[in-house]
């Protein structure tokens, strides 16, 4: 039976992510640092579309054991791996973040650093194996800058050229790099946040995901509307945009 | 820092009868350990867990203060296909229950009406079902449950440990702390079909004597009881009365007899006007509903049907229209029974408030839960749309059920008095000694249990 790696697993868009290829008869490797949600998340799985889940204590944000424990991790996976699915992202305050440094750089290392050395060791060893799939979790917030969530916002746009780059890349070796640019999920990331609209359900997003990745896409906005409401935003001039409340 | 689960949003909520409507602060965890830093964290007065919001009135509600949401601590953690006990988190409802255990060939235990209640919900309820006179409530298949108590301590309560706040839980209301997750065993059944007796009764003491006599013969006993009729037809109803059918005897069409076949789902997705339902419109259902009828044995139904009749109709509560609805569901002692009943159907009939069937059962025995609402006897629910005058309406029915030695059910409940509550449950003293002892700093706390003085208030 084919495997994914799921980094970040205790999310709830990676828990409907990890649900949706349960669904389709694939067998799953949770990895997050907390490990009784983890145990949790794992047996519910299991339960519930009868695959085998395996869950990996791992701390993605610790150099350590993305060094030692990834590659352990993924050599462990065998053959039968088929992909990743990288989830690992926090909102974070971004309020405090302004004179907090420690906020702003738990913030863009979640979000951008230490996605980025997670995936590095992942491309390495899809880039050995010819095949298989890398799909990661931006933001739409990555496509422009605004001032409510810029520190957010900057670390997913440094994520987004991360996997442009990598895309670009492993397309010799016939590995698929997938960015999934998700506007506004029902989860505890925005839950409570005033000024959201059009929020979608993680699963209608885990579905988007997994569609994304069986088709030919590169960059993916879920729900598709994303697509349109973020160019029209991109198209605002900055002399104008600077102005904006947004 | 924003701690992720600890945001709250402010905004009105209900209960299923949509009445009353409150203001809350509603938290959603998504991490199991949120919920101690919740009570823990001083955001708001206090707080109640809510589930499925399938409760009628006030019970998961708490006006300007915090009402904590597990529909996302829903994961099943373990199942042992030997003995069909089941782990799961509170959230987790009974239709996913049904939906991922049926298939293996395990049903609910215990179910009310609807399967959109949470485990949670049913054992702070201590729900019963068609098989109350057998089976008694979900008590009786809880293993054991972990509690979050208001300290912020784990506690694993099953009957032979802390029983004491094992049977304060079961009716509870979600006061004692905040179920985190039990073991549920769940009943084997060989198909997802019931064979269903149909008989008519002209009236409700044909209904309750045959009841009395053959119910031992049915897993399920229920009566749909027009609540319109009068005279020589006064509560005139149709028993429904089945056993989970076998395998075997299932016709040969069926393939799978543990898959159910499906059914079209309707939503109603306005409200009705206030009155589309009037004692003439609901009088003529409930005669049709009589008439349509036969009696007749050995029907095979699938459990959908069966069970989970209004399911299939999703938001049927705005059938009331926006002025909402009260369901009243009160138990009588097997002694003052029939009398208390006829007083309580003469006088609905009476008042020609419409309301569509009522749901009558004869009732097994009592458990030890110190608020667990089943008693001996005969319980009679109805739905009542939220009008002008139902409240003093209800107030007479409540005096009329206490002068029989009746009680009236929290789950339900809208409109309760402290007083009258606290001459219905006997056992109130030794529950809110406990609350206290369990909850020194008032930390659960709901708008029912303000109303009905559970806590002090």
């Amino acid at each position: 039976m084919p495997s994914v790696l799921i980094l970040g697993a205790t999310s709830a868009i990676a828990r409907a992510i990890a649900a949706e290829f349960a669904r389709h008869r694939s067998e799953l490797i949770l990895a997050a640092r907390d490990a009784e949600e983890l145990t949790a998340l794992a047996a519910d799985l299991n339960l519930r579309y009868g695959v085998k889940t395996q869950a990996q204590c791992l701390d993605v944000l610790d150099p350590a054991a993305v060094e030692t424990s990834l590659p352990a991790c993924l050599a462990a996976a065998g053959e039968t791996l088929t992909g990743v699915v990288l989830c690992v992202g926090t909102m974070g305050d971004e309020e405090a973040a302004r004179a907090n440094q420690a906020e702003a750089e738990r913030i863009l290392n979640t979000n951008f650093t230490g996605c980025v050395l997670a995936l590095n060791v992942v491309a390495n060893h899809f880039e050995k194996r010819k095949r298989g799939f890398i799909c990661a979790l931006s933001s739409v917030a990555g496509d422009r800058g605004r001032q409510s969530n810029y520190l957010y916002g900057s670390a997913k746009a440094g994520l987004s050229a991360y996997l442009q780059g990598l895309r670009n890349r492993l397309f010799r070796s016939g590995v698929r790099v997938i960015t999934i640019k998700p506007g506004f999920v029902d989860t505890s990331m925005t839950f409570g946040r005033p000024g959201l609209f059009l929020l979608a359900s993680p699963e209608a997003i885990a579905r988007g995901v997994y569609k994304a990745i069986n088709s030919g896409k590169d960059v993916v906005y879920l729900p598709w509307f994303w697509r349109w409401i973020m160019l029209v935003i991109r198209l605002v001039p900055e002399g104008i945009f600077k102005r904006l409340r947004l | 820092m924003i701690v992720s689960g600890i945001n709250s949003v402010t905004t009105p909520l209900a209960g299923w009868g949509r009445y009353p409507i409150e203001p809350c602060h509603l938290f959603r965890p998504e991490r199991r350990r949120e919920l101690a830093a919740i009570l823990a964290s001083g955001a708001q007065r206090d707080y109640i867990s809510r589930g499925l919001g399938r409760s009628y009135g006030d019970a998961a509600l708490n006006r300007e203060s915090g009402v904590i949401s597990h529909l996302r601590l829903n994961r099943f953690l373990a199942f042992d296909p030997e003995t069909g006990v089941l782990e799961c988190e509170a959230g987790v409802s009974f239709a996913e229950i049904l939906q991922y255990f049926l298939p293996r060939g395990f049903f609910l235990p215990v179910t009310p009406g609807t399967r959109f209640v949470t485990v949670g919900g049913a054992i702070a309820a201590d729900v019963h079902g068609k098989n109350h006179h057998r089976d008694g409530t979900v008590a009786n298949f809880i293993k054991d449950f972990k509690l979050l108590t208001p300290g912020g301590e784990i506690l694993v309560c099953s009957p032979a440990s802390h029983s004491e706040i094992f049977w304060a839980t079961f009716g509870g209301m979600g006061l004692t702390g905040v179920i985190v997750s039990a073991r549920l065993a769940l009943r084997r059944v060989e198909s997802a079909y019931v064979f269903v007796d149909y008989q008519k009764t002209r009236n409700f003491e044909e209904a309750i004597g045959i009841m009395g006599e053959s119910d031992r013969q049915y897993q399920y006993s229920v009566a749909w009881i027009d609540c319109l009729a009068t005279g020589a037809s006064l509560g005139r109803a149709i028993l429904m009365r089945g056993n989970h059918a076998p395998a075997a005897q299932l016709p040969k069409r069926l393939r799978d007899p543990l898959a159910a076949p499906s059914h079209r789902e309707w939503n109603l997705p306005i409200n009705l006007p206030g009155l589309a339902l009037n004692s003439l419109t609901v009088g003529a259902f409930n005669a049709l509903f009589y008439a349509a009828h036969r009696n007749t044995t050995q029907q095979l139904v699938d459990f959908e049907k069966f069970f989970f009749l209004l399911d299939a109709i999703h938001n049927w509560n705005r059938l009331y229209g926006k002025r909402g609805f009260v369901q009243y569901q009160f138990a009588l002692p097997p002694e003052s029974g029939r009398d208390g009943l006829a007083a309580i159907l003469e006088r609905l009939a009476r008042s020609r408030r419409s309301s569509f069937l009522g749901v009558l059962k004869c009732f097994g025995d009592a458990n030890p839960g110190l608020l667990s609402f089943p008693i001996r006897g005969y319980t009679l629910a109805l739905d009542l749309p939220a009008d002008r005058g139902l409240k003093p309406f209800l107030q007479e029915l409540d005096q009329l059920a206490l002068r029989y030695g009746g009680r009236v059910y929290l789950a339900k409940d809208a409109t309760l008095s402290a007083e009258t509550f606290a001459a219905m449950y006997p056992q109130l003293e030794r529950f809110r000694a406990l609350k206290r002892q369990l909850d020194p700093k008032g930390v659960l706390a709901s708008s029912l249990a303000r109303r009905v003085k559970l806590v002090e208030s």
